[in-house]
């Protein structure tokens, strides 16, 4: 009967921790203000770019009548490009290609990193042997370099860019997973709720994965920020995604030869992933701040 | 000492062979099959004399087993498009690398450092605030943008320095035209290590700050000055020895953005040539080479870093 009890105790242990922590976390978000502010920046951000080509309707392709790198007007707010494409535009859609790509590989890199964290942590022996030596080869590997070999081998498609940066980046991701499952997998409810008879997945995905979820929240973040640079680095280079399809990356491309006549098309894209980038890292900052556990325990 | 040394060398040898796997599989089971692993320009016919004479039509693990019996003997095999062996063709680059990632890491280690400590001891000021923000601003900027505004202002306005290029060498070497051509290159690889130098710094400063022998040492009534860089800041900077070696990968991608940039004739440029002609055998031999300087570096940091602080040794 007591032992009964005392799983039941630990079990409902695990939801308080999850809930003070969560609690904290909000708390001090609140008073970091540059993570406060770069939050919302990026919400108005990630607005304006899916939603705005619903409102402008002039497309990232089509040759403006006006000609090329014409200045300010209404028709072109931030002018046309040396193809005489509507800047604005190119800005929005583009920005939809870059914003995405940087999503979609932190969502992926995330699924691959607590995966093998995970596994490795939770399953150990052979397992963690193979998966730790695997991760660490990777992490030798210096990322751009692997990024440049396998998109010369599979191709500049915007799928194969997002599954490559994910390649490429998820092994700190696996290292925080892996460090936290071992850590977690010591505790008392863990044990009970092996002692009372749950599969190990089911262990995993209810109370192990749940305590990792802010780790996995700030490097996800940071993994964005990465990705959006890794992309508009590769896109610059020419082996990223490529035109006639815009990204903020190769939008820069052309543009040094212009930057006296047309300066916009130098700076505009350069500013846009710059602030992007950085209200990322500062909100992956704050989160981290936020959750230290020398603030939570405080 | 020996047994660590053993053990890490053994780990190191692991790690390049797990390598090796991943990128020659990843390079070889690419779409296509072994047809698609030859030059996409060439005509049917000089396709099939690549085949032949490469071997491409064997299975990928008879010629993953070639391949690795040769760089045993340091034969990387042969550059498709100039017919010279790889490991020639990388020879000639890397030195340049290596130049531009060591002064990049003394430029970044020292100002990183100052940086931090400045950064601690002014923990919570304006000054603190300011270096903070430069430094996540230094980690957000696209790199080859920062390139770009930099050779328009200095180089195409200004004229104070030369846009690309490794500068004078050889005969007609001289200190200033060769520091010249270093500057901008330095100062762009190193916004992909200084700022995580700067705020490794400062949180090692201010966790050792907070320990007992720092308050004891001011108990006892030594100097804010001795306390700080005698007794504090010895033993902040260990730690920052082994971000060092996280850096290496960081600062070898960083070089081939940067060496792109300036027209740097590194390994970096080298590897987009060869991604660009999809020159196979010497984007596998760039990758093991790269790899091999990565965990050359970890080794050493690892190493040093046993040496100075005997708590490791004794983990290991």
């Amino acid at each position: 009967m007591t032992t009964a009890r005392n799983i039941k105790d630990s079990l409902s242990q695990a939801e308080v921790t999850k809930k003070k922590r969560q609690f904290a976390v909000l708390t001090h978000l609140k008073q970091n203000k540059v993570a406060f502010i770069s939050f919302i920046f990026l919400i108005l951000v990630h607005i304006i770019v899916f939603l705005g080509p619903f409102a402008w309707h002039v497309t990232p392709e089509q040759i403006s009548k006006d000609g090329s790198l014409v200045g300010w007007s209404l028709q072109h707010p931030f002018g046309t490009d040396d193809l005489g494409r509507d800047v604005f535009s190119r800005m929005l859609h583009g920005g939809r290609v870059t914003l995405l790509v940087g999503l979609c590989s932190m969502l992926f890199s995330l699924i691959i990193g607590t995966f093998i964290g995970a596994c490795a942590g939770f399953l150990g022996k052979a397992v963690e042997a193979v998966f730790m030596r695997i991760t660490e080869a990777m992490m030798a590997i210096p990322n751009f370099f692997f990024v440049l070999v396998a998109l010369t081998v599979l191709g500049t498609s915007p799928f194969m860019v997002i599954i490559v940066i994910a390649f490429s980046s998820w092994m700190e991701i696996a290292r925080i997973v892996y460090g936290e499952t071992l850590k977690w997998k010591e505790y008392e409810f863990v044990e009970a709720a092996n002692a009372s008879g749950a599969s190990t997945a089911r262990i995993m995905a209810k109370y192990i994965l749940p305590q990792i979820i802010p780790s996995i929240i700030v490097s996800g973040t940071l993994t964005i920020a990465w990705a959006i640079l890794t992309e508009s680095a590769i896109s610059y280079l020419g082996l990223g995604i490529q035109p006639p399809t815009a990204t903020w990356g190769n939008m820069l491309q052309n543009s040094q030869q212009y930057i006296w006549t047309a300066p916009i098309l130098g700076i505009l894209p350069g500013i846009a992933i710059t602030l992007v980038v950085l209200a990322y890292n500062f909100l992956g900052d704050g989160l981290r701040d936020a959750l230290d556990p020398r603030y939570v325990n405080k | 000492m020996l047994r660590f040394l053993i053990h890490r060398i053994g780990q190191s040898i692991i790690l390049l062979f797990i390598v090796t796997i991943i990128t020659f599989f990843l390079i070889n089971l690419a779409p296509g099959g072994p047809k698609g692993v030859t030059r996409m320009d060439a005509s049917p016919e000089e396709r099939q004399a690549m085949i032949e004479r490469y071997g491409l039509d064997k299975p990928v693990i008879v010629r993953y087993g070639e391949w690795l019996k040769g760089a045993i003997h340091g034969d990387l095999g042969i550059s498709y498009t100039s017919n010279e062996p790889v490991i020639k063709r990388i020879d000639e680059r890397l030195p340049y690398t290596i130049e531009l990632t060591v002064y990049t890491i003394i430029f970044s280690v020292v100002f990183g450092i100052i940086f931090g400590v400045i950064s601690a001891i002014r923990r919570g000021k304006v000054l603190d605030h300011l270096i903070n923000f430069v430094s996540v601003i230094g980690l957000s900027i696209p790199a080859f943008w920062l390139g770009i505004m930099l050779i328009l202002l200095f180089s195409v306005s200004l004229h104070w320095l030369p846009s690309s290029g490794v500068g004078p060498r050889g005969s007609d070497f001289n200190v200033l035209g060769y520091l010249a051509h270093l500057i901008m290159p330095v100062i762009i690889l190193s916004t992909t290590v200084l700022p995580n130098i700067v705020r490794f710094t400062r949180s090692s400063m201010l966790e050792v700050i907070s320990q007992n022998f720092i308050r004891t040492a001011r108990a006892k009534g030594a100097k804010e000055v001795v306390v700080i860089y005698s007794h504090a800041l010895r033993n902040a900077l260990i730690p920052v020895i082994t971000i060092i070696g996280v850096m290496i990968p960081r600062l070898l991608s960083g070089a081939v953005i940067t060496e792109s940039i300036f027209g740097w004739t590194g390994i970096g440029n080298l590897i987009i040539e060869a991604a660009n002609g999809r020159d196979y055998p010497l984007v596998m031999g760039i990758t093991v080479v790269i790899t091999v300087v990565v965990i050359i570096c970890n080794l050493l940091v690892d190493l040093i870093y046993s040496q100075v602080d005997p708590r490791v040794k004794n983990v290991a």
